[in-house]
């Protein structure tokens, strides 16, 4: 008779906070905090159209607010730990839930064909490799100005520098139609998640991800177009 | 069988009527002689098949063929061949019981063209051991079951069947629930390899009747940390599961899972070690 591998032997999850089904929630959580930091974050972006003046002093608005009651930046530091703590939780559960999938098939088909996955679903992981690495890029770009050709100038400078090089216009548009596909599919398996999808809801979530997906990707790419086209100078 | 073996004998090739007579197909088919042993593909050609076989009335053709040949029958789980028992399940051209939303057992050749060439392997799950060729072991999804997937009730006489009443809704969505025969296709098909829905739908079922809860949040969690310590995938809703169910099960269920899931941890239940 053959022998098969006890599977009871396997280690339990510690606590609850191990299952998957929590980091699910982790990351579904974390994500919502990033959708909606990313609508703030298109919102300012689009100040670039009421001109240089008004948006270097928006910038300097998100390093003043709550003045002169909390010092400094403070607020905008508070927004950019959770963002970090948002990011780094995000993450976390990710790559656990990849691990956990990679060893839970560790012999694929030879065959295997897909029949419900969309672009979007397939690409979450990688995608999400991509758009840690734009993040990173993005950060050295406009708000440290290290690798911008404008470097110690303001917001406004960098922002014009940045986006009148094509190639770097078309890594930043590549990377938000990636947020864009990562939205459209996060933001449905989130409500998924947090369990607050059924059968009636189901089209209308679709919908509504697709909406804010769409409105968030084209927002975003409006000013860096803008700019390469010269409406921006 | 007694046509199968008729069917045999003829010859179709050039033949003007081998269209009403049946199929010839090449067959590539995983074949691993134990849990430990290295398997691989192995081609076979199959010759006059019937449209109006099932998908494993056509391997009972390659094995009694093969058994003629004096080769190793190709071993395939298999049981009722009515579509309700579960028991059947392999992935056909990488698609879960193949191009049909039904089980393998209820699959048929007419799905298929003359002269196709057909990929049969068996589930892919770490928690789903290969035993023989395209047989696996399932007894994951069993200790899933006992972890929670069932309901305490005094034994002794039936009750009155009007003592608790159920709400038509609740009884439709809990029935449509409880059609999960447990084949695990959902697992096959899922690019995680996860039991989501399997479990989703056992957690549905007994969650939305009355009967089912007092163990409502111990077994939402207990489940859920049994098809982790099995070595399940996590579920990305990705929809693959329920694309291949045959019996349709929906993503809904998985949502009402995650949805009782956290309503239990919240309410300080947590798994059995």
């Amino acid at each position: 008779m053959v022998t098969v591998t006890d599977s009871t032997q396997r280690r339990a999850p510690k606590a609850a906070k191990t299952t998957s089904v929590f980091k699910k929630a982790v990351m579904a959580i974390s994500g919502i905090i990033l959708v909606l930091y990313l609508i703030a974050h298109m919102i300012g972006n689009l100040k670039a159209f009421a001109g240089e003046e008004d948006f270097n002093h928006y910038s300097e608005w998100l390093r003043t607010i709550g003045n002169p009651a909390l010092p400094g930046a403070t607020a905008l530091w508070l927004i950019r730990i959770v963002l970090l703590v948002a990011v780094f939780a995000h993450m976390w559960a990710a790559i656990s839930l990849w691990r956990q999938a990679k060893r839970a098939r560790p012999q694929g088909y030879v065959t295997k064909k897909a029949v419900a996955q969309s672009y979007a679903s397939r690409t979450m992981r990688w995608g999400g490799v991509i758009i840690a690495a734009f993040v990173i890029w993005h950060l050295l770009d406009l708000t440290w100005g290290t690798v911008n050709s404008a470097g110690d100038s303001g917001p406004y400078d960098k922002l014009v520098a940045s986006f009148s090089n094509p190639v770097s216009t078309a890594f930043y548009a590549i990377a938000v139609i990636l947020v864009g596909m990562h939205l459209r599919h996060g933001i449905w398996s989130a409500t998924q998640t947090l369990g607050q999808s059924n059968r009636r809801r189901e089209v209308t979530v679709n919908y509504t991800a697709t909406a804010i997906a769409t409105v968030l990707t084209l927002g975003f790419l409006l000013v860096p177009f803008s700019v390469l086209f010269g409406l921006i100078d | 069988m007694t046509a199968t073996h008729e069917g045999t004998m003829r010859s179709s090739v050039g033949d003007p009527g081998a269209e009403k007579r049946g199929m010839n197909l090449t067959l590539r088919v995983w074949r691993q002689q134990g849990p430990t042993v290295k398997g691989k593909m192995v081609t076979y050609k199959v010759t006059d098949i019937s449209p109006d076989m099932s998908f494993l009335e056509m391997l009972d053709v390659l094995n009694e063929q093969l058994i003629l040949q004096g080769d190793d029958p190709v071993a395939f789980d298999h049981d009722c061949r009515e579509g309700i028992c579960g028991m059947c399940g392999l992935m056909i051209n990488g698609q879960a019981h193949g191009p049909q939303q039904t089980t393998t057992c209820q699959l048929h050749m007419r799905s298929f063209k003359d002269g196709d060439s057909i990929d049969i392997e068996p589930w892919r799950a770490s928690p789903f051991p290969v035993i023989k060729d395209l047989a696996v072991d399932r007894r994951a999804f069993d200790r899933i079951i006992q972890a929670g997937g069932y309901i305490s009730v005094p034994t002794g006489t039936a009750p009155e069947a009007h003592a608790t009443p159920v709400p038509k809704k609740d009884a439709d969505n809990a029935f449509d629930a409880a059609t999960c025969i447990g084949c695990g296709a959902c697992v096959a098909a899922c690019p995680n390899a996860s039991s989501m829905l399997f479990t989703a739908a056992k957690v549905t079922h007994l969650g939305l009747l009355p009967q089912g809860q007092p163990e409502r949040n111990d077994r939402v969690v207990n489940m859920v940390a049994q098809q982790d310590r099995e070595g399940f995938g996590g579920c990305t809703n990705i929809g693959e599961c329920s694309a291949a169910c045959p019996k349709g099960i929906s993503m809904e269920t998985i949502s009402r899972l995650n949805h009782d899931l956290l309503g239990a941890l919240r309410a300080g239940a947590r798994p059995k070690s």
